[in-house]
């Protein structure tokens, strides 16, 4: 008996490897949570990377790395596809292989276009600053029109892409504070609904990063960007 | 039913030799459509009007964009065939791993070999060897990133051998020097039909980008 209930809980070991504020190390979070899946967090100190993140990622060294039963995975997105199709209940991606294509299209987009241009307009002075804010319009705007006619970008339940751009619904209002400017305004009605939305999750709503410990972070990122003259 | 599928392409482009090679590794009948970037259809811009850029699968009239996306679209669809993604979800996660890794790496330092001079320039080599050297060590001892045959990874990376030349020329190198079990690795790939028919000559491809250069001003 022993030995058989040694074997189960050997048989599923779930490390995540994060930190606590980084939003693609909260993805994983999320998907773990959705799923029930049982894991152990261990909060990275990124000026000085643990041997076993350094073990686990050598080709980048950063997290998230997520480690079931000692074999790595590294890369938020490339975990999240691990993690569904390792774990079937609460599916984020779809059977029907074009809808699949969907979520991860825009999926991408957060990653190499929406988010660039915000961590833009948030770190960039000047010229470089304005591009950043239009670019960031632009992107927005074809967010918004994804939304049309749908509660999540999943449709009636959350998906891939939900995910990845779940980091606005908690952490555009940090830059709102922190800049005194709206980025994300009333331009975009769908945008702010699903923020809405996506923050009543229970996932969302019991796995966030402390408001007030978000705004001293950044406060201090912005004021290292744009050193007072 | 070869009007099924159609694909937009751009024949120097990497990303759109990578959807050519699934399609023939699969057997699937297409209908290509070269587009002039400097005049892009009315279609292209319908079917991809959030990038307006190639490639694009229309497959039944409904596009799928962004090559790597589009090659796991194939290898869901026409799933009897040559299946190029694993089916255990720790080897498919790999394989996703490094495919990203060619994305992130090898087209944007390859890109700064030919358009840099000087220091930038020797700083590109130094990282796109680096790169290329991680990428032998994830081969191994395998004939192709796949294991006995064709992958994912490597439909990702060799599209970028067409370009070794231009970046050999540019940068004032030797790859095989450095990374002879890539070279090797490539060579063996082209010898499938699927990869011979897919790449354009390495002297073409060299071709264009000195036109760029010059269209650029780039020395």
């Amino acid at each position: 008996m022993k030995v058989e209930c040694a074997k189960t809980m050997a048989a599923e070991e779930v490390k995540l490897l994060k930190t606590w504020s980084s939003l693609f190390g909260l993805r994983v979070v999320w998907a773990l949570k959705l799923k029930g899946i049982q894991y152990d967090a261990i909060d990275e100190d990124l000026s000085n990377k643990s041997a076993l993140l350094l073990q686990h990622n050598p080709v980048y060294k950063k997290i998230p790395v997520l480690v079931h039963n000692g074999k790595p995975i590294s890369e938020s997105l490339v975990i999240l596809e691990y993690i569904d199709e390792t774990w079937k209940q609460n599916p984020i991606l779809p059977e029907d292989p074009l809808e699949k294509a969907r979520e991860r299209f825009w999926a991408k987009f957060n990653d190499e276009k929406l988010l660039p241009s915000i961590w833009g307009a948030f770190t960039k002075e000047g010229k470089e600053r304005e591009e950043a804010i239009a670019a960031a319009v632009e992107n927005l705007k074809l967010v918004e029109e994804e939304l049309k006619g749908k509660k999540f970008f999943g449709g009636e339940k959350i998906g891939l892409a939900d995910v990845a751009f779940g980091w606005l619904a908690y952490l555009i209002c940090v830059f709102d504070e922190v800049t005194g400017f709206k980025i994300v305004n009333e331009r975009y009605p769908l945008l702010l609904a699903w923020m809405q939305e996506f923050s009543q999750l229970p996932i969302a709503k019991d796995n966030c990063p402390p408001h007030d410990k978000l705004v001293i972070k950044f406060q201090a990122l912005y004021e290292k960007h744009h050193p007072a003259k | 039913m070869s009007e099924e599928v159609v694909l937009l392409d751009f024949w120097p482009s990497p990303f759109g030799m990578r959807v050519r090679i699934a399609l023939a590794e699969k057997g699937i009948q297409y209908e290509y459509q070269e587009e002039d970037l400097r005049n892009k259809s009315d279609l292209l811009l319908k079917m991809n009007p959030i990038h307006k850029k190639i490639p694009v699968l229309i497959h039944r009239g409904k596009p799928v964009c962004e090559s790597l996306i589009q090659v796991q679209y194939i290898d869901e669809v026409w799933h009897d065939k040559s299946p190029l993604i694993p089916s255990d979800p720790y080897q498919r996660a790999n394989a996703r791993f490094w495919a990203d890794f060619v994305d992130k790496k090898i087209y944007e330092i390859g890109t700064k070999i030919w358009t840099t001079k000087g220091e930038e320039q020797a700083a590109a080599k130094k990282e796109f060897i680096e790169s290329l050297k991680l990428l032998e060590g994830e081969l191994g001892d395998k004939p192709y990133f796949g294991g006995d045959n064709l992958g994912y990874v490597d439909v990702a990376l060799l599209p970028f051998y067409s370009w070794f030349y231009a970046y050999e020329k540019c940068g004032n190198f030797t790859i095989e020097e450095e990374c002879p079990k890539l070279i090797a690795w490539a060579k063996r790939c082209l010898q499938k039909e699927s990869v011979a028919k897919s790449l354009p000559d390495q002297e073409k491809v060299y071709g264009f980008v000195l036109q760029l250069k010059k269209a650029f001003g780039i020395e």
